[in-house]
């Protein structure tokens, strides 16, 4: 309960006051009109290549795109969602929340499959798995951990190499940590120990993706635990360094998803932006699309993507969440 | 004597109209009986969703530490997917403070007092769109007493929507089918109907004038009347016909006898006269009686004819000798007349028919040629039996009247040329029934170099 408190005195002011955003970034500038502004949780450096085709597609269209944590995101498009045309994040419950709400506009053109889509409003572009991902020399000459259940056998093994280098997020500040964090509780008690193990050795709670992978590639940490593997993937092209493991006990999937601001001011070029997405994850290529495009449901066993289902909103419930969190502190914080 | 008869509205077109009408309205009632049972269920299946999920939702409510905590079960919400992705809201409150969930959605019916496990279920308007309410509460003991925990959890009806949509559609179909087939089966059932009252109307249209015996066919139960009386109106008919024939009959032949023995006084009568006015009279005298005679030979010819045309007797005769043994007979009275009786045919000619009606009809017309020739006219008369047996008999007098040639072979109906000339006007009549009852036909026609021609078609 304090930390809730807390938090949200942190996080008055920094609503009230002009928006700072972690990044910020115009394509196409030059073009004349509002430009459609996308409010964001993904890296511009992953999103970039994906806008700018979309801008060479409509070259009068301008585009504004703003990073924020996904806690954040939503949190600043609830408070002016005309201010906003497109909210792209990767918190599935929040993300879903919102077009419960009726945030979201219905776009009824736009033909996407129904796992992949809810009422028309809220669109699946990706299929990104949790990961563990582990520094390789805070491993070299012992068995790298392939479950969850391992890893926790590693970190018993040898205490001494793992305290206060282990990482994950805070849970209180992500939205996507958050998410995995509930739907792996969901699956499996594992969860609820390897959070103890883990506060054990004085975790490292981090806000977001980047932060956790540099600080792991640095050897700051050994191991960071539910990290989007979207990003590390695309770390572990230029480095050695780190490994990225999809835990085999019972992999948590997420959808990042689309949606367009019920009050948008351009509908048009929203839809556009859109179906522009979707098609791409179809037909881009590495290139074009940097990040996972949609996994077909084949073996929902090894895949297990969290569903776009009213259940998402369980969680998100001001009683449920006030008790999850105390018990996820209970778990991690219970050293210090 | 013609009756019009003016049809008031058919009696199919009215039974169809009442079949497919009745159709119509089973069709109509079918649909909306199926639609309303399909959105009851529909509705109900709804309902049963949502009240579990709201007593699966109020099972994880515990009183933790004075206050209560609500565990929402994953499945709580996750049972409340549909198809169509239906929005969920909900809101919990603790008696009338609120713990959880939406805050806007307002539940005022919560503040009823209501029994626990005791759903209820309304359809609210929320956020511009129609929803499904469903309010549930559970009492629970905490530190203060007794509290109460409630909850109103509602969702849109969208996939509801679009499942209604399926079922009229379908229910649209099957009443549509049912509309057909039931058109159909009535449209069968009144040509079935129809068709009996068709058959007995072209029994009644086929028989013969004279057939007046009553109707054996079976015929449905609910015509057995119409049947009846008619066939009891027929032998009424047939009963007085045959009197009034009885009675002409009779009477002619008790009138002829005392002609004749008046006619006899006549002739002697006037032998004995000398004075002129007075054979006058008594030839004027004979003149009425022969008519009279004539007339009463005439009238029992007919009755004769009349009652062998009815009991029609076929035996095969030769017509050629037929009319010439008539024309022997008749050589007598026309040479009376100067006339000459002349007949002309090609060999025998053979036919299956009532000799002594056939003599009776030609002698007839013989009997009209030799009346309106001039004197030192011809008679002439044709046998002949190519290509069906005819016997035709011309003069060459006046000939027919242009304008009465139709009517004149009806009874007592004598040509406007006539006057002058004795007569009955049964001739015509006579000849014309003893044809139809042979299954043929009399024409009456004039020559073109003047005269008069009967033509006897058997």
């Amino acid at each position: 309960m304090r930390f809730i408190v807390a938090l949200i005195l942190w996080a008055l002011p920094q609503s009230i006051a002009a928006q700072t955003w972690e990044d910020q970034r115009l394509f196409n500038g030059g073009a004349s009109g509002q430009p459609l502004r996308i409010i964001s949780s993904t890296d511009t450096s992953l999103f970039a290549p994906i806008i700018e085709r979309y801008v060479a597609q409509f070259p009068d269209t301008a585009v504004e795109y703003l990073v924020a944590g996904t806690a954040d995101t939503d949190r600043i498009f609830r408070a002016n969602p005309e201010a906003f045309d497109v909210v792209i994040s990767s918190a599935m419950d929040l993300q879903f929340k919102a077009a419960n709400d009726g945030l979201a506009r219905q776009l009824p053109d736009i033909s996407h499959p129904s796992w992949a889509q809810w009422r028309q409003s809220l669109f699946a572009f990706t299929s990104e798995p949790a990961a563990i991902v582990i520094n390789r020399a805070a491993f070299a000459g012992h068995p790298i951990p392939r479950t969850r259940q391992e890893l926790i056998e590693a970190m018993r093994a040898r205490p001494d190499v793992f305290r206060g280098r282990v990482g994950t997020y805070d849970v209180r500040k992500s939205g996507l940590g958050y998410l995995f964090a509930t739907q792996d509780a969901r699956s499996s008690e594992t969860y609820w120990r390897l959070m103890e193990v883990m506060g054990a050795l004085d975790l490292r709670l981090y806000c977001c993706s980047g932060e956790m992978i540099n600080d792991l590639s640095d050897g700051t940490i050994a191991v960071a635990y539910n990290v989007l593997g979207s990003y590390a993937n695309a770390r572990i092209e230029s480095e050695d360094v780190i490994e990225v493991i999809f835990p085999s006990d019972f992999p948590t999937t997420m959808m990042r998803t689309a949606m367009v601001s019920a009050k948008t001011r351009r509908p048009e070029a929203a839809t556009a932006f859109i179906q522009h997405i979707i098609s791409l994850q179809y037909s881009g290529g590495r290139n074009a699309f940097p990040l996972p495009p949609l996994a077909p449901q084949i073996n929902d066993v090894e895949w297990a993507t969290i569903a776009l289902e009213p259940a998402l909103m369980t969680f998100l419930d001001r009683l449920k969440r006030r008790r999850f969190l105390a018990e996820w502190q209970d778990a991690v914080i219970q050293i210090r | 004597m013609k009756v019009d008869l003016h049809g008031s509205r058919s009696l199919r077109n009215r039974l169809m109209l009442a079949l497919i009408g009745g159709a119509a309205t089973l069709a109509l009632l079918l649909f909306f009986a199926i639609r309303n049972y399909a959105a009851q269920i529909a509705q109900h299946t709804q309902d049963t969703i949502l009240g579990a999920s709201a007593t699966s939702i109020l099972d994880a409510a515990v009183v933790w530490n004075g206050a209560v905590e609500v565990d929402i079960p994953y499945a709580s919400f996750s049972m409340l997917t549909t198809p169509m992705d239906d929005r969920v809201f909900y809101a919990i409150y603790q008696n009338d403070t609120f713990l959880s969930g939406y805050p806007e959605l307002a539940i005022a019916p919560i503040a009823a007092p209501i029994g626990d496990r005791d759903n209820r279920f309304q359809t609210i308007r929320h956020q511009g769109q129609d929803m499904r309410v469903v309010t549930a509460s559970r009492t629970m003991i905490g530190q203060d007493g007794r509290m109460q925990v409630r909850i109103a959890l509602a969702q849109t009806q969208d996939a509801l929507s679009g499942t209604l949509a399926q079922i009229s559609r379908n229910a649209a179909i099957f009443g549509t089918g049912f509309f057909a087939l039931a058109a159909l089966l009535s449209f069968w059932a009144t040509s079935t109907t129809i068709g009996q009252l068709k058959r007995l109307t072209h029994s009644v249209t086929r028989r013969g004038p004279q057939d007046l015996s009553p109707f054996k066919k079976p015929v449905p139960l609910e015509m057995l009347p119409l049947v009846r009386s008619l066939n009891s109106l027929m032998a009424r008919l047939d009963h007085s016909l045959s009197q009034s024939e009885d009675f002409i009959a009779e009477a002619a032949h008790r009138v002829r006898t005392p002609l004749a023995t008046v006619r006899s006084y006549a002739e002697a009568t006037l032998q004995r006269v000398d004075k002129k006015e007075n054979r006058d009279a008594m030839r004027a005298m004979m003149r009425a009686i022969d008519e009279s005679s004539r007339a009463a030979g005439q009238l029992l010819d007919h009755a004769m004819i009349t009652f062998r045309a009815d009991h029609l007797e076929r035996q095969d005769i030769d017509l050629v000798g037929l009319v010439d043994e008539l024309v022997l007979r008749l050589t007598p009275i026309a040479e009376m007349k100067d006339l000459t009786l002349q007949l002309k045919s090609e060999g025998a000619v053979h036919y299956s028919g009532d000799p002594i009606l056939i003599q009776n009809a030609v002698r007839n017309l013989i009997d009209n040629a030799l009346k309106y020739s001039p004197a030192d006219g011809v008679v002439t008369i044709h046998v002949s039996g190519d290509p069906r047996p005819k016997i035709s008999v011309c003069d060459n007098g006046k000939g027919f009247p242009k304008d009465e040639v139709g009517a004149l072979p009806t009874r007592f109906k004598r040509g406007s040329n006539s006057e002058g000339t004795i007569g009955s006007g049964l001739g015509l009549t006579i000849a014309m029934d003893v044809a139809t009852a042979h299954g043929g036909n009399l024409q009456l026609s004039n020559q073109e170099k003047g005269g008069a021609c009967a033509l006897l078609l058997l």
